[in-house]
């Protein structure tokens, strides 16, 4: 069955910054394997500082890898690293095929709400009319007033933003999507309705790497579980490069 | 295929040149004067491409060389070296081996180009209007009512009120020139877009405002656009890739936010760090 | 000719010079042709380029016309006729339109179509159109070079957005062989249809900038405007929407001069063609239109 077949194959994925300013060494990500499943939620536990946001941000390419392979399988069935793939290709993965759900909201400060929420799906070449009423859609699954569409989320509480920002990372249907603690500033019922639609796309096929910071959310989600080691593989974080 | 420029070893270098020049200046030596004949060396095998619809950021402080690489894509300069291949309907230029009236020809109808100074791209003398009327009269546009039309819906969308279209643009405010400009560049739709500091120097809410405008275009246009800047800011919201220079020299390229989170050269993490 | 005057005034050397200047604005019409404007006895800017042109091209036995905003009686017409007389001996006068094989003008093109054995000499204060828009010669040279004149649309673009008309009443830039814009001199529109197709040479000659010109026989020379706010010649209508007539000759379609009357301090209207309205008075009646 073809939803057996991982989407992401992560192999042996490290990531240290090199900060030369101070000509330091910091490790984050010490050689993860993990895979996504179609239909299926693979979620990161482990300590703080673990490296559980650099594993989503290497594999969303916001950082390079020091080392290792980042194997995503695209909808033609091509298999890309996105460790070294090109950049125009992972932009184009990035449009189309991987989503990234974080805690921050990064927006224009005069784009209305549902125009931000709707921009994913413009990108793709949906209707503008037909994307603002799935952004609308959303955005009354997600609970937020409906007198604040029409305004910027710059001056929203970190909860509005959230569910502004959970709008924007679904509304796409990515084939894979990256979750980096989506329900962290949200109301018990809020968070229950995004459970929901994390179920729901699911469902549909939508395969998901999360980090979750409240433990029944992994229970509630997840097929798979990756536990990162603590950082305590290295008890002095910082290194003097030589 | 979908790649609208291309440009390669793209140099630059001011004085009579020497031997030296390259090997003695650039980031490592932290200066772009060559201490032996003191020629500038402005830009050194700048290359980069650019996709359709994409935004390219080039980041870089003062001397950097980020203005000179757009400068001699727009002709403003002639460069003392490299290629630069720009893609429009299946036909091909390359830009430096073109003869300069057909460098302007193919400016006035493919490039559109927005100045730090206003002076630079509008001409103060004749109205706001008839700024954008000398762009679409030199694509031989030659209806008045088709112009007026034009112009009109071009500074509505740069949110310039039609109503001061008749105006001189000397007694705008440096935000509203900046509108004019904008406008003016994209009177032909040009398929490729230079953006060169154009909110450098203005108010906070005004400069929100214009980077609003200029990302609502690339939605909505697919234009592709080069914008430089010395703004991390600017670059975080507009471009999806980034190139960083540094006395003539691209010292790294990449995703935007590959950039300006994980930053693999020290000076732009100097620069990200002294900015965040 | 009496020893030590050249006929014609100029060398013979300076002559052929024009005469070359003459021939290559012909071959690349409207095409500005530089020449080494020689000193004559007059100031420059009281029609040595014109005058240069007619003492190059004119040979005894060859019949002149002189006119100076339509007059033949002008003192500037007089003036150079007189100097043309002296220094070319030989040559006939006239007032006559029909009679002159060449004729030399200022702010005028005769009422009278040309015919294809007659030349008109233009005297041209300002040959260069653009100089309005560009005081650089090198980057006007590029301009005409590709024929972009979009920045002399943009004046005629913020003449119709001030005035809602285009206003420029003399000097009409007119695009000549579907390239070269020139300054036709200070003409009426009125006269500007003239050059179209004209019959006759016409050339345009620059004393002081040193610049010849030309519109040959039978080319295309369209004076520049938008699709739909075309060129308009001047209409010399009265406020009850009537055409104005020559007060002298009665003509309904020549271009007019307005004088005030001085012991009624009345508006009159006379033709400017002093040949074309005495011509009228003798036919007596208003003769077919000069103007379609």
């Amino acid at each position: 069955m073809i939803s057996d077949s991982p989407i992401l194959r992560v192999r042996d994925y490290t990531k240290h910054f090199e900060l030369y300013e101070q000509g330091k060494r910091i490790p984050s990500a010490q050689s993860v394997d993990l895979d996504v499943f179609v239909g299926r939620l693979t979620a990161l536990t482990g300590a703080t500082g673990a490296g559980k946001s650099t594993v989503l941000k290497g594999i969303y390419r916001t950082y390079l890898p020091t080392a290792g392979r980042l194997l995503y399988r695209d909808r033609h069935g091509r298999e890309i690293d996105l460790a070294c793939a090109d950049e125009h290709r992972v932009l184009a993965l990035r449009r189309t095929e991987i989503g990234f759900v974080t805690q921050f909201l990064r927006c224009l400060p005069r784009q209305a709400t549902e125009n931000v929420v709707a921009q994913p799906l413009i990108q793709r070449g949906v209707d503008w009319h037909d994307a603002l009423d799935k952004a609308r859609e959303l955005l009354t699954a997600m609970d937020l007033p409906e007198r604040l569409w029409g305004i910027s989320p710059a001056t929203f509480s970190g909860g509005e933003k959230q569910r502004v920002n959970l709008a924007r990372g679904l509304i796409a249907k990515p084939r894979l999507l990256l979750l980096d603690e989506p329900t962290a500033s949200l109301d018990p019922a809020t968070a229950e309705r995004v459970i929901e639609l994390l179920t729901t796309l699911k469902r549909e096929g939508v395969g998901m790497l999360a980090v979750f910071h409240q433990p029944y959310l992994v229970e509630r989600l997840a097929e798979h579980l990756v536990e990162l080691p603590s950082p305590s593989w290295n008890e002095r974080p910082l290194e003097e490069i030589a | 295929m979908d790649k609208v420029l291309s440009v390669e070893a793209l140099s630059k270098r001011y004085g009579k040149g020497c031997q030296h020049c390259f090997a003695l200046t650039g980031p490592a030596f932290d200066t772009n004067i060559c201490p032996e004949c003191g020629s500038v060396v402005a830009a050194h095998e700048v290359s980069f491409d650019l996709h359709q619809g994409e935004i390219l950021g080039i980041m870089g402080e003062s001397g950097s060389g980020k203005s000179t690489a757009v400068k001699c894509l727009y002709f403003d300069q002639i460069p003392t070296g490299g290629r630069a291949v720009f893609n429009d309907q299946g036909e091909s230029f390359s830009l430096f081996e073109l003869n300069a009236a057909q460098q302007r020809r193919l400016a006035s109808r493919c490039f559109g180009m927005v100045y730090q100074n206003p002076h630079l791209g509008l001409n103060f003398d004749i109205s706001a209007g008839g700024n954008i009327a000398e762009r679409l009269l030199m694509a031989r546009v030659d209806n008045y009512a088709d112009i007026r039309r034009r112009a009109t819906s071009l500074l509505e969308r740069t949110e310039v009120m039609s109503e001061r279209m008749d105006e001189l643009p000397r007694n705008f405010s440096g935000g509203m020139q900046q509108r004019v400009q904008i406008a003016k560049a994209l009177a032909i739709n040009p398929p490729l877009l230079l953006l060169d500091e154009v909110t450098t120097g203005l108010d906070l809410s005004v400069q929100a405002a214009i980077l609003d405008l200029i990302l609502e275009i690339q939605q909505q246009s697919r234009t592709s656009m080069i914008v430089v800047t010395h703004d991390l800011g600017v670059i975080r919201l507009l471009a999806d890739r980034t190139l960083v220079m540094k006395h003539g020299r691209v010292v790294e390229t990449g995703l935007t936010d590959q950039i300006l989170e994980d930053p693999q050269h020290a000076y732009t993490q100097r620069l990200v760090a002294s900015a965040l | 000719m009496s020893a030590g005057m050249q006929f014609g005034f100029l060398d013979e050397y300076a002559k052929r010079e024009i005469r070359r200047a003459s021939l290559k604005a012909v071959a690349i019409p409207g095409y500005q042709v530089p020449y080494s404007s020689r000193e004559m006895p007059m100031g420059r800017g009281f029609g040595t380029g014109g005058l240069q042109l007619t003492l190059s091209l004119i040979g005894p036995g060859e019949m002149l016309k002189v006119i100076d905003q339509g007059s033949d009686d002008s003192v500037n017409a007089v003036n150079l006729r007189a100097f043309i007389e002296m220094t070319c001996p030989g040559i006939e006068t006239t007032t006559s339109t029909v009679e002159a094989e060449l004729i030399q003008s200022r702010h005028r093109i005769p009422e009278r179509p040309l015919r294809e054995d007659q030349f008109l000499v233009l005297q041209v204060p300002y040959p260069d159109p653009l100089v309005i828009v560009e005081s650089s010669e090198e980057k006007r040279k590029m301009l005409h070079g590709e024929a972009d004149y979009s920045r002399l649309l943009v004046k005629l673009y913020e003449d119709i957005v001030k005035f809602n008309e285009i206003t420029i009443s003399h000097r009409y830039p007119t695009r000549i062989a579907d390239h070269y814009v020139i300054d036709p001199s200070p003409i009426p529109r009125w006269d500007v249809p003239k050059l179209d197709q004209s019959p006759a040479l016409v050339l345009l000659g620059a004393g002081r900038e040193k610049k010849i010109y030309a519109v040959p026989p039978y080319t295309k020379a369209e004076p520049i405007a938008f699709e739909d706010v075309p060129f308009r010649v001047e209409d010399f209508y009265d406020q009850k929407g009537q055409r104005r007539a020559c007060a002298r000759c009665g003509c309904r379609n020549s271009f007019l001069d307005e004088y005030v009357d001085s012991t009624t301090g009345e508006l009159v209207y006379r033709c400017s063609d002093s040949d074309w309205c005495d011509e009228q008075l003798l036919i007596g009646d208003a003769p077919e239109a000069a103007h379609g």
